[in-house]
């Protein structure tokens, strides 16, 4: 199988999350979006390792950490989602500009 | 072998078209649900790579935890469900375009000259070496990692939790 389409499939995936970031207005939108970046970076990794075929299989090991570190920062991400909505009545980032200069 | 080659392009298609409806739908449930798909069909692609355990790690704690952590965020916060064509902001959209097609234009260039020629060859399963190489070389990350998820876990509590003295304190 040839490496190419694998790796322009994940850098698509990494652009279409940094224009989720970028355009959406709801946090929780967001948050979806940076799943998605974390997903493309997962498969660089994954592809990498077999196609390198590491005899440590450090790809497919830094995937796993990078899935569980993803979820913790999920759950933290939507407690503070959760506490600004309780303070602000709303969900909507472009609302969230008190530190803005 | 050319069957192979055929099913993981159509998985890389459905691939892009699903993360591209997360980014662009208006609708926030169908957003969280084509991201179901998106995870689905990356452990799909896991599984040709022959990575068995990363994918099935994937299906679990994404599709099976996170994704139903987005559901639940999306209807605590009260997003208004159904179209809502508040849900973009109008003003970055070519911003945002042009920066994601830079950065994939970039990539792409960059990854495909880098890249020329070289192949995947899948080595059949690999979960029981993982195993072994996880707990012994790895096995401080691996400790260090489920820290911080205990972290997380009481950082997240105490964050969404309603603190009734806090509350009192700040209503007086």
């Amino acid at each position: 199988m040839i490496v190419q389409p694998v790796l322009v499939v994940a850098a698509a995936l990494f652009s279409l999350g940094i224009y989720g970031i970028l355009v959406r207005r709801n946090a929780v939108m967001v948050l979806l979006s940076i799943e998605l970046i974390l997903n493309s970076v997962n498969i660089n990794f994954i592809l990498f390792d077999t196609m390198l075929a590491d005899t440590l299989m450090q790809g497919q090991i830094f995937t796993i950490f990078i899935i569980t570190i993803a979820a913790a920062e999920v759950g933290i991400g939507l407690a503070i989602v959760l506490m600004l909505f309780r303070n602000r009545q709303t969900a909507n980032i472009n609302e969230f500009d008190l530190m803005k200069w | 072998m050319e069957i192979f080659e055929i099913v993981t392009y159509f998985v890389l298609l459905l691939l892009v078209s699903t993360a591209l409806r997360v980014v662009t739908t208006s609708n926030v449930i169908h957003a969280a649900i084509s991201l179901v798909f998106t995870l689905a069909l990356t452990s799909v692609l896991f599984l040709l790579l022959s990575t068995e355990f990363v994918a099935l790690v994937l299906v679990l704690v994404y599709i099976g935890a996170v994704i139903v952590l987005f559901l639940f965020g999306i209807m605590i916060t009260r997003a208004p469900l159904g179209k809502n064509a508040e849900l973009d902001n109008d003003k970055n959209k070519k911003l945002g375009a042009a920066i994601a097609g830079s950065i994939f234009f970039l990539f792409s260039y960059i990854l495909v000259n880098g890249f020329d020629g070289q192949v995947v060859v899948t080595s059949g399963s690999s979960t029981e070496l993982l195993g072994e190489i996880l707990l012994s070389r790895f096995v401080f990350p691996f400790e260090l990692v489920s820290f911080v998820l205990l972290a997380a876990l009481i950082g997240g509590i105490t964050l969404a939790r309603k603190d009734e003295a806090l509350i009192d304190e700040d209503q007086v």
